[in-house]
C-alpha cells in the first residue's frame, strides 16, 4: 500500500506570478474530489510539489480513479514511505519496493535521489551508488542504465520523511477547474454535449448545465439520464449545477404560431436567450455547447449564425471542427457514451419538420419570431421561474 | 387520483401475500432440505402451496414444479422438452406473437436445428385451427401456444387445440403459457389435454421472482437447472420459501369467487370500451366479440397520439399504462401482436394498453376516461406537420 501520492502538474508550473493561484486550484479541487471517497488525507504543497498523504485505510483503485479525472493533473506517482532513515533502511526499503511492484524482474533501471534535507550524513550521488548496488545485488537479471533507464527509482530525501517511487499514471492534462470562471453548458441527451463540457472544463472552466425538459414529450427517464451524463461530466469538472428548464409550454406556443420548418431553428434561439439569462444570473461567462458544423440542419453555418444571434453572450463550441466519428471516440473515452446512447432518447419527433430549413434567413426567422410576441417573454419568465436544480457530483 | 391500470405488467402484492412472506423470512427461514425442524417447517409451506395449486389446477401436487417466474417456466417447458425429445423429433409450433420468453427460446432453438413453424393469426388475433391440425406431423414434439395474448387480450381456443394435437399426434406434448390468464380466466389443463402450463406470481398479487410449472403425469422433460435436484430434479435450487408462500396465498385468494370477479372486470372492461369508442378516431385491437377477449385487457390505438406521449400525459394525472412499443428516435421496436393482427402501421406507434385487475374500480376508470377526454384533443393539436 502506498502512503503518499505526488502529483505531477504541467501547464500551471508556466504561469509565472499567477502560479500559486493555479496551484491552490489544483490543491482545493483535489481535497473536494477525494471527498467522495472513503479515508482521510492531507493534502499539501510542500516545495513547489503537490502532495496527497493517506491518514487511514483506503481504496487504492478508488484513489487512482479520483486522481486521474482532476484536470490540471498530467501524472500521478504512488510513494512509499520509508521509515528507516539509515542508509541500510534505504537500501532495505528499495529491495522491497522492486520486488513488490514488478513482477518481471529483467528491466534496466537507474536510481535517482534528491535531497532536499541538505543534513542527510550522504550525497544524492553516493545515496544512488547505494540503492542501485542493494537492487542489483538482490536482482542480478537487472541492469543498471544511467541514459535511458526503462525504470527511474526516485529517492527523495526530506527531512521528515524519506520516499521512494517510480511509477507515474498518466492524468488528464489540462488547468485545474476554477481557474478560468464559468460557463454553462447546454446540456442534451446525446452525445456531442457532455463531450464539449468536458473539452471546456479541461481549460479550468468551472460548468453550470442547462437542460430543456419536455414532458410528456420527454420522459422521466429521459431527464435522469441527462444528470447521469452531467454526473459523468462532473467526475472531471467537479460538481455541477444542473438547471432543469420545463419548456413544454415554449415548444407548443412556437409550433402552434410558426412556420413549422423554422421551428428548431426559433426552439434553439429561445434555449439560447433562456441559457444566457441563467447565466447571467449564475456569473457564468459563457455558454457551451456540442454544436460541429454540418453535422444536423440545425448546425449549417447559416442555421448557427442565426442560433448566435439570439444571444449576446459569447457561445464555445469546443466540438465544431469534429467529426462525429471522433466525437464518439472521445465520448467513450471519458466513459458518456455507453450512457449517451441509452434510447430514451425523446419523443420530440413532433416538433422536428419532415424537412426542416438548412439555410434560414435570419430576417424571416425575426418576422415569424413576431408572431410569439404576445405571450412569449411572460412564458420565458415563467419557464426561468420554474427553474429546477439538481446538484450533481458530490459522490462518488 | 391514482389509477393503476398497468396490471398485465405487474400487480400490487396482496398485504396477506406479503405478511405470510415476510414471516416466513423472519421465523421459518430454514432450507427445507435441512433433517432438521427449521428445514421441516420450510418444507410445509411448499406442501401447502402443492396443495393450493393441486386444488386450483384440478390436479396432484405431484404435478406441479416452483420455478423462478414465468420466464423460466417457459424456458424451462420448451427448452426442457426439445431436450429431452430430439431424438424422436425436432419439429415444434407456436404462434408469431408469443411473449419473448417463448419466442426467443424458439428462435434459440432454431438456431440449435430444430424447426420451428409459426401459425396465422386472424385480425382478431385468433389462431386457424384448420391449419395448427395441418401443421402436426409425426416429428412435432410441442406445440406452444399463449392462453391469452398479452398485448391485445385475445383468448386462444385452447380447448380445441389440446384436443386437435391430442388426436392427431397423441405423443406431441402441448405447451400453454398461461402467465396472462392464470387467475384471470379459469382453465383446467387435463380437460384441455394441456402437458405443460406455465403461470407467474406477480402477475396476481404475489411476490415477484416465483412461479410455477404445470406438468401432466405423463410428461418427461430435461431439466435446463442443475444442482441439489430439488422440484423432483426438474429445477435445482434452494426453493424461494417466502416467494412460494407469498404466492400461493395470493393464489388462493384471486381463485376465491373467481367467477364473481370475472364478472366484475367484464362488466368494467366493456363500459370502458363503450367510453373509449366515443372518443374519435379511437380503435379497440382484439376479438370484438367480449366473451373471446381477456376480461382484463384493453388495447387501444389512438389516431395521431404517440403511445409514449400518451402515457406520460396520463402518468402526470396519476393514470399508469403501457404502450405497445418503446418510442424513440433511433430504435423503433415493433408490437409483434399488432403486426400479426395486421394493424396499419400508425397503430404500432399509437396504441396503448390498458390491463386491469379484479381490484380496479369503476371510479378509476370514470376518472381516467374524463382524462382522456381531456387530454387526447389537446395532444392532437400538436403532430407532426
Amino acid at each position: 500500500m502506498f502512503q503518499a501520492y505526488l502529483i505531477k502538474y504541467g501547464e500551471i508550473g508556466v504561469k509565472g506570478k499567477n502560479r500559486y493561484v493555479f496551484e491552490d486550484a489544483l490543491v482545493t479541487q483535489i481535497r473536494s474530489n477525494l471527498r467522495r471517497i472513503q479515508g482521510e488525507f492531507k493534502v499539501s504543497k510542500i516545495n513547489g510539489r503537490i502532495f496527497v498523504h493517506t491518514l487511514s485505510e483506503y481504496d487504492y483503485d478508488q484513489m487512482i480513479d479520483i486522481l486521474t479525472h482532476i484536470f490540471g493533473i498530467v501524472g500521478v506517482c504512488p510513494v512509499q514511505v520509508i521509515q528507516d532513515h539509515t542508509i541500510e533502511g534505504i537500501r532495505n526499503a528499495a529491495v522491497d519496493y522492486v520486488r513488490n511492484n514488478y513482477e518481471e524482474k529483467d528491466f534496466s533501471f537507474k536510481v535517482d535521489t534528491r535531497r532536499p534535507n541538505k543534513a542527510y550524513p550522504l550525497t544524492s550521488m553516493e545515496v544512488d551508488a547505494q540503492v542501485g548496488e542493494a537492487v542489483l545485488g538482490a536482482f542480478p537479471s537487472l541492469h543498471v542504465d544511467v541514459h535511458n533507464p526503462e525504470v527511474l527509482i526516485h529517492i527523495e530525501l526530506r527531512r521528515e520523511d524519506i520516499y521512494i517511487y517510480s511509477k507515474e499514471i498518466k492524468g488528464p492534462g489540462g488547468m485545474p477547474v476554477g481557474t478560468n470562471g464559468k460557463a454553462l453548458l447546454l446540456l442534451s441527451g446525446g452525445i456531442d454535449s457532455p463531450v464539449a463540457g468536458y473539452m471546456v472544463a479541461k481549460r479550468g472552466v468551472h460548468i453550470d448545465a442547462v437542460y430543456f425538459h419536455a414532458p410528456p414529450y420527454t420522459s422521466e427517464r429521459a431527464k435522469q439520464k441527462v444528470i447521469d451524463l452531467a454526473k459523468i461530466v462532473s467526475r472531471y469538472a467537479g460538481i455541477i449545477y444542473l438547471h432543469i428548464i420545463n419548456f413544454t409550454d415554449i415548444q407548443l406556443y412556437i409550433y402552434d404560431k410558426c412556420p413549422h420548418d423554422e421551428l428548431t431553428i426559433i426552439m434553439r434561439r429561445y434555449m439560447m436567450k433562456i441559457a444566457q439569462t441563467i447565466a447571467e444570473r449564475n456569473e457564468c461567462l459563457g455558454l457551451i455547447t456540442g454544436e460541429s458544423i454540418g453535422q444536423v440542419a440545425s448546425q449549417t453555418m447559416k442555421s448557427l449564425f442565426a442560433t448566435d444571434d439570439a444571444c449576446t453572450i459569447p457561445v464555445y463550441r469546443p466540438l465544431i471542427g469534429f467529426d462525429k466519428q471522433e466525437i464518439i471516440d472521445r465520448s467513450k473515452q471519458i466513459g458518456a457514451y455507453e450512457t449517451s446512447i441509452l434510447p430514451y432518447e425523446d419523443c420530440c419527433t413532433i416538433f422536428v419538420a419532415k424537412h426542416p430549413v438548412t439555410k434560414p434567413n435570419l430576417n424571416i426567422i425575426k418576422k415569424s419570431e413576431l408572431n410569439l410576441t404576445e405571450k412569449i417573454d411572460a412564458m420565458v419568465e415563467e419557464a426561468l421561474a420554474a427553474d429546477e436544480i439538481v446538484i450533481v457530483g458530490k459522490d462518488y | 387520483m391514482e389509477c393503476y391500470l398497468d396490471n398485465s405488467a405487474t400487480t400490487r402484492v396482496l398485504e396477506e401475500a406479503a405478511e405470510l412472506a415476510k414471516s416466513v423470512m423472519l421465523k421459518d427461514y430454514g432450507n427445507p432440505s435441512s433433517l432438521h425442524n427449521m428445514g421441516f417447517n420450510a418444507e410445509k409451506y411448499i406442501k401447502k402451496a402443492d396443495e393450493i395449486f393441486a386444488g386450483i389446477l384440478k390436479c396432484s401436487p405431484k404435478n406441479i414444479i416452483f420455478t423462478s417466474g414465468g420466464t423460466e417456466s417457459n424456458n424451462t417447458a420448451i427448452i426442457g422438452t426439445a431436450i429431452f425429445k430430439k431424438s424422436r423429433g425436432r419439429h415444434l409450433i407456436t404462434t408469431p406473437f408469443e411473449h419473448p420468453a417463448v419466442s426467443r427460446v424458439m428462435k434459440f432453438l432454431e438456431g440449435q436445428g430444430f424447426e420451428v413453424d409459426y401459425l396465422d393469426v386472424d385480425p382478431e388475433g385468433f389462431i386457424d385451427l384448420e391449419q395448427l391440425e395441418d401443421l402436426i406431423r409425426e416429428d412435432t414434439i410441442l406445440v406452444s401456444l399463449m392462453h391469452v395474448n398479452n398485448e391485445i387480450g385475445t383468448v386462444e381456443p385452447i380447448s380445441e387445440a389440446g384436443e386437435i394435437i391430442h388426436k392427431k399426434n397423441p405423443d406431441c406434448l402441448f405447451h400453454v403459457d398461461d402467465i396472462q390468464g392464470f387467475g384471470k380466466l379459469p382453465l383446467n389443463p387435463k380437460a384441455c389435454h394441456i402437458d405443460l402450463l406455465s403461470a407467474s406470481s406477480h402477475k396476481l398479487h404475489g411476490p415477484k421472482g416465483v412461479g410455477l410449472l404445470y406438468m401432466s403425469d405423463r410428461t418427461h422433460i430435461s431439466p435446463i437447472i442443475f444442482g441439489g435436484g430439488q422440484m423432483q430434479g426438474l429445477r435445482s435450487g434452494t426453493e424461494n420459501v417466502p416467494g412460494i408462500a407469498g404466492f400461493s396465498k395470493a393464489a388462493e385468494m384471486i381463485f376465491d369467487g373467481l367467477d364473481e370477479k370475472i364478472l366484475n372486470m367484464r362488466t368494467l372492461r366493456e363500459g370502458f370500451i363503450e367510453e373509449l369508442k366515443k372518443i374519435p378516431d379511437v380503435f379497440i385491437n382484439g376479438p370484438k366479440d367480449p366473451a373471446k377477449a381477456a376480461p382484463h385487457i384493453v388495447s387501444a390505438s389512438v389516431k395521431d397520439v404517440r403511445a409514449e406521449v400518451l402515457l406520460h400525459a396520463l402518468e402526470d394525472k396519476g393514470i399508469y399504462v403501457s404502450s405497445g412499443s418503446a418510442c424513440s428516435s433511433n430504435r423503433k421496436t415493433v408490437s409483434e401482436s399488432l403486426k400479426a393482427i395486421g394493424a396499419p402501421d400508425w397503430a404500432h406507434e399509437s396504441t396503448v394498453r390498458f390491463s386491469f385487475s379484479c381490484f380496479t374500480v369503476k371510479e378509476e376508470l370514470d376518472y381516467t376516461i374524463s382524462v382522456l377526454n381531456e387530454i387526447i384533443p389537446q395532444l392532437r393539436k400538436f403532430v407532426r406537420r
